[in-house]
C-alpha cells in the first residue's frame, strides 16, 4: 500500500515537472513581453526596455530562464523558496501567498458545499428514479452546467445582491411571495419523500399551511432584520439534527443511538449557554474556536461510548456527527444573533466586489459575517456547477450499485431500505465519486479564474491573467504550481480514500 | 466491482436486441435499436429540434460569406437608433450603443461560436480516438508514454492552458480552433483506451490477427466500430465544453478578437449594459444556454441509446 502511494506520487511529480516545462515554454512564446514599451512614445522607452530585459532576463534563452525558475522553486525543499519576480520586480512568492489565501477560501467553501449538496441530491434522485423530483433535478443539473459562468454572475449580482439589499432594507415578504414560496416547498418536499398520491397531497397541504404561517410570523417579528437567536433556538435545531442523524445512520428504532445523540445535542447547547458569557465564545480567535470544536467532538465520542452498549462504533459515529453538527448550529446561532448589529454597521450586506469590505471594523463575529457576505455569491456560483456534476455522477453511480446482486441479497434477507441504501449501496458508490471530487477540485481552481474576474477578487486568477497579458512567466508559473500541486495532492487523497473504502486495494 | 468485464457497445446493443425481440416479435438491427431508443428520449428530441432551429436561423438569416441571407441588415452598419435601441419590429433583438442591429450581431456570434464548437469537437475526437486506440491496442511502453502525455495535459487547468494557446493564436479563428482542439481530447482518450483494452482480447480480434491483418486495419475496421457509442457521446459533450470554453476565453479577452464577434465577446463587450440596455446582455447569453443545453440533452439521449444498462431499470 505504502509502495503503491509512493509510486503514484513519484509518477505525479514527474508529470508535474513535464507540464511545468510545457507551460513555461508556451507562456514565454505566447507574445511579446515588450509590446507595450515598443508602442510607447516616452523618451526613456529604450531605458525602460533595457531595465525590463534585465529584470526578466530576456537576453537568456527560455530554457536557461526555466532552469533559474526551477532552481528557485526547488529551494522550497531546503527552506528558501524563490518564485522569481514579476516584470515590475515584485516578489511573486509574496503575491502568491496573498492570492492563494483568498482563492483557497473560495474554492474550499465551494467544494465542501458542492460535495454535501451534490452527493445528497444524487442519492435522493437515484432512490426516486424517474419521479418528478428526479426529472426536476436532472433538468436543473443540465441547466447549471450549460450556464456560461460570467453570464450567470451578472444575474446573481443583480438578483442576489442588489435586489436583496434593497429588500433587506424593509425586510418584509409580500403575501404573493409567501404563497409562492410555500407552494414551491409544498410541491418539492412530498416529491422527495415519495409515497402514494394521497400521502403526497396530505404532506403537501400540511407543509403549505405550516410554511405560510411561519413566514407570516417572521414578517410580524421583523425576523429578517432582527432574528431571534439564543440557546433555546439552538436547542430546537440541535435536537432536530440529532434525530435526523440517528434516523439516517442507525435508524430511529435504535433507542440507544437516539438517546446518545439527544444527550450530545443537549450537552452541546448547555456548553454554549455557559460559554457565551466567557471570552472563549464572546470574542474568540480562530485557534480558540478550533480548540472548542476538537473538545466538542471528543466529548461527543465519549458520550457515544458511554451510551454505546453492544454497538459502540455505530453509536459513536452518530454522536460524533451530531456533535459536529451541533457545533455548526451554535456558530450559526451566534452569527444570527449578530445579524442585526451587522446590518447596523453595513446597511447593504451582500457585496458584489472584493474579498472583504474595505475599512470594515468590528469584532470577530462581525468580521466573520462580513467574510461570509462577501463569499456567498462567488461561492454559490462556483458550487452550482459542481453540484450539478456531483449530483449526476452520484446518481448514476448509485443506480449502478443498486442494480448489483449483493443489494438484492441485502433486500432479500430483510434489511430495511435505510440499511440497504446507507450501508450497502452508498458506501460502494462512494468509490467512483471520490475520483470525480478530486478531479473537480482542480477544475474549480481553474473555474475560479472567471469567478474572481467577475467579482473583482485579488486571487490566483488575477495573478494568472495579468501575468499572461504581460507575457510574464513568473506569476503564470506560480498559478500553475499551486493548481498543479493541488491536483497531485487531491489525487493522492483520492488514492488514500480508495484504500479505506475498498479493502481489495489495501494489500 | 464484481461485475463481468465490460463488453463493447456493439455486443451490448445485440444483447438488447435479444431482449427487445420478444415483445415486439420483429427484428431490428443494432443501429435501428439505438435509433429507436434515442427517439424515445423526449428531452433529446426536443433538444435536436432546438439545435436545428438555432443552426438554420443562424446561418440562413445573415448568410455565410458571400451568400446573402434573408435578413436585410448587416453587422457593420450603424442604423438610425429607434428610441433607446430597445427591441422593436425593425430590430427584434434591439440595437447596440451606436445603433448596430443586434439580431445580426447575435446571429454572427452564434455562427462563430457554433463553428468553433464543432471544429473543436471534430479535432479533439480525432486526436482522442487515435491516442486512446493506439495506447490501448499496443499497450506496454507506447501505452505508458501516451497516458503520461495525457496526464501532462490534464494536470494544467483547462482554462489556463487554453488561455495561453488562445493568446498565441492572436485572433486567427482556425488557429483558435486548433488550439482548443489539441486540449480537450484527454477524457475521450482515456475512455477509448479502456474500451480498446477489453476489445483487443476478444475472439474476433484474434481471428483478424490470425489471418494476418495489419494492426492499423484491425483498429480501424474491427475495434473502433465497436466503440462508436463511447465516441459519439463524448464528442457531443466535447462540443458543449468547447462552446463554454470559447465563450469564457472571449470573455477574458483571449478568444475571438474584434472586429469579429462570438457570443462570449458580445456578453463581455456589453456586460456593463445590464441595467441600461438589458437586451444586449440577455440575447447572447440565452443563445449560449440554448446551444449548450441542447447539446447536453442530445448527449444524454445518445448515452441512454447506446448503453442499455441506463434504461433497463425503468419499470
Amino acid at each position: 500500500m505504502f509502495l503503491f502511494i509512493l509510486r503514484r506520487t513519484l509518477a505525479s511529480v514527474v508529470v508535474l515537472l513535464l507540464s511545468s516545462v510545457l507551460m513555461f515554454w508556451l507562456t514565454v512564446n505566447s507574445g511579446d513581453p515588450l509590446a507595450d514599451l515598443r508602442g510607447s512614445n516616452a523618451d526613456n522607452a529604450q531605458q525602460l526596455m533595457d531595465a525590463r530585459v534585465a529584470t526578466m532576463n530576456l537576453d537568456l534563452p527560455w530554457y536557461e530562464r526555466y532552469w533559474m525558475w526551477l532552481d528557485g522553486v526547488a529551494g522550497c525543499f531546503t527552506g528558501s523558496c524563490d518564485f522569481g519576480v514579476n516584470r515590475s520586480g515584485q516578489d511573486v512568492l509574496f503575491l502568491t501567498g496573498l492570492a492563494a489565501q483568498s482563492t483557497l477560501r473560495l474554492v474550499t467553501a465551494a467544494t465542501l458545499i458542492a460535495i454535501v449538496v451534490g452527493v445528497a441530491l444524487g442519492i435522493l434522485t437515484a432512490i426516486r428514479q424517474y419521479s418528478g423530483f428526479d426529472y426536476g433535478v436532472t433538468f436543473a443539473a443540465f441547466l447549471f452546467f450549460s450556464l456560461p459562468v460570467f453570464w450567470a454572475a451578472v444575474l446573481l449580482k443583480e438578483f442576489g445582491a442588489i435586489r436583496f439589499n434593497d429588500w433587506i432594507a424593509g425586510g418584509q415578504l409580500g403575501p404573493v411571495t409567501i404563497l409562492l414560496l410555500a407552494a414551491v416547498i409544498a410541491v418539492a418536499l412530498p416529491a422527495v419523500l415519495g409515497g402514494t398520491t394521497r400521502r403526497k397531497v396530505v404532506t403537501g397541504g400540511a407543509t403549505f399551511a405550516f410554511v405560510v404561517v411561519v413566514l407570516f410570523l417572521f414578517n410580524l417579528l421583523d425576523w429578517y432584520r432582527n432574528p431571534i437567536s439564543g440557546p433555546f433556538t439552538a436547542l430546537v435545531a440541535a435536537g432536530g439534527a440529532a434525530v435526523l442523524v440517528t434516523a439516517v445512520v442507525a435508524g430511529i428504532r435504535n433507542r440507544r443511538a437516539l438517546y446518545a445523540a439527544l444527550t450530545t445535542a443537549v450537552v452541546g447547547v448547555i456548553a454554549y449557554a455557559v460559554l457565551a458569557f466567557t471570552p472563549l465564545l464572546a470574542d474568540p480567535s480562530w485557534l480558540g474556536l478550533f480548540g472548542l470544536f476538537v473538545v466538542a467532538i471528543a466529548v461527543s465520542l465519549v458520550i457515544g461510548r458511554l451510551w454505546g452498549g453492544y454497538n459502540k462504533k455505530q453509536v459513536m459515529l452518530v454522536t460524533g456527527v451530531t456533535g459536529a453538527l451541533t457545533s455548526l448550529i451554535v456558530v450559526a446561532d451566534i452569527l444570527i444573533g449578530y445579524w442585526a448589529r451587522f446590518l447596523g454597521l453595513k446597511s447593504r450586506p451582500i457585496s458584489t466586489i472584493g474579498a472583504q469590505t474595505p475599512n470594515f471594523t468590528g469584532d470577530f463575529w462581525e468580521r466573520l459575517i462580513d467574510y461570509g457576505t462577501q463569499l456567498i455569491l462567488p461561492t454559490a456560483l462556483l458550487a452550482l456547477v459542481s453540484i450539478a456534476t456531483h449530483s449526476r455522477f452520484t446518481r448514476s453511480s448509485m443506480l449502478e450499485v443498486l442494480n448489483q446482486d449483493y443489494v438484492r441479497t441485502a433486500r432479500a434477507k430483510g434489511l430495511s431500505e435505510r440499511e440497504v441504501v446507507v450501508k450497502h449501496a452508498f458506501r460502494n458508490s462512494l468509490i467512483p465519486i471520490t475520483t470525480i471530487v478530486a478531479f473537480d477540485f482542480a477544475a474549480l481552481i481553474g473555474g475560479a479564474v472567471i469567478t474572481e474576474t467577475v467579482f473583482g477578487w485579488q486571487g490566483m486568477g488575477q495573478l494568472f491573467i495579468t501575468g499572461l497579458r504581460q507575457v510574464d512567466p513568473a506569476p503564470v508559473m506560480a498559478f500553475f504550481l499551486v493548481t498543479g500541486t493541488a491536483v497531485v495532492v487531491m489525487n493522492l487523497l483520492a488514492d488514500l480514500a480508495y484504500a479505506s473504502l475498498d479493502p481489495r486495494i489495501r494489500r | 466491482m464484481s461485475e463481468s468485464p465490460k463488453s463493447g457497445a456493439g455486443s451490448d446493443a445485440l444483447l438488447a436486441a435479444d431482449q427487445e425481440l420478444v415483445p415486439e416479435a420483429k427484428s431490428y438491427s443494432a443501429n435501428q435499436i439505438v435509433l429507436r431508443r434515442f427517439l424515445r428520449h423526449r428531452g433529446a428530441i426536443a433538444a435536436m429540434v432546438v439545435m436545428a432551429v438555432v443552426i438554420v436561423v443562424a446561418f440562413s438569416s445573415i448568410g455565410v460569406g458571400a451568400i446573402p441571407g434573408w435578413w436585410d441588415k448587416d453587422i457593420t452598419t450603424a442604423y438610425d437608433k429607434i428610441g433607446t435601441g430597445a427591441p422593436t419590429w425593425e430590430h427584434p433583438f434591439g440595437q447596440d450603443t451606436i445603433g448596430k442591429d443586434y439580431f445580426a450581431l447575435t446571429m454572427r456570434g452564434t455562427q462563430i461560436s457554433l463553428f468553433i464548437a464543432f471544429g473543436v469537437g471534430i479535432i479533439s475526437t480525432l486526436i482522442g480516438t487515435l491516442i486512446g486506440a493506439i495506447a490501448g491496442y499496443f499497450r506496454g511502453i507506447v501505452d505508458s508514454l501516451l497516458m503520461r502525455l495525457t496526464d501532462v495535459v490534464i494536470i494544467i487547468p483547462l482554462l489556463a492552458i487554453a488561455a495561453v494557446l488562445a493568446r498565441m493564436s492572436e485572433g486567427d479563428l482556425n488557429l483558435l480552433i486548433l488550439a482548443l482542439g489539441v486540449l480537450v481530447w484527454t477524457s475521450l482518450a482515456r475512455l477509448v483506451r479502456g474500451e480498446v483494452l477489453s476489445l483487443r482480447e476478444r475472439d474476433f480480434v484474434m481471428a483478424a490477427r490470425a489471418v494476418g491483418t495489419s494492426p492499423g486495419r484491425i483498429i480501424v475496421r474491427h475495434i473502433l466500430p465497436n466503440t462508436v457509442g463511447v465516441i459519439t457521446v463524448s464528442a457531443t459533450l466535447t462540443i458543449a465544453t468547447a462552446i463554454l470554453l470559447e465563450t469564457s476565453l472571449s470573455f477574458l479577452g483571449f478568444g475571438v478578437q474584434a472586429p469579429d464577434v462570438s457570443l462570449g465577446s458580445l456578453i463581455s463587450d456589453y456586460q456593463g449594459a445590464f441595467l441600461s440596455r438589458p437586451w444586449l446582455f440577455w440575447w447572447p447569453g440565452l443563445m449560449i444556454l440554448a446551444i449548450a443545453l441542447s447539446v447536453n440533452f442530445i448527449g444524454d439521449g445518445l448515452r441512454d441509446a447506446f448503453d442499455p444498462r441506463q434504461t433497463s431499470t425503468k419499470e
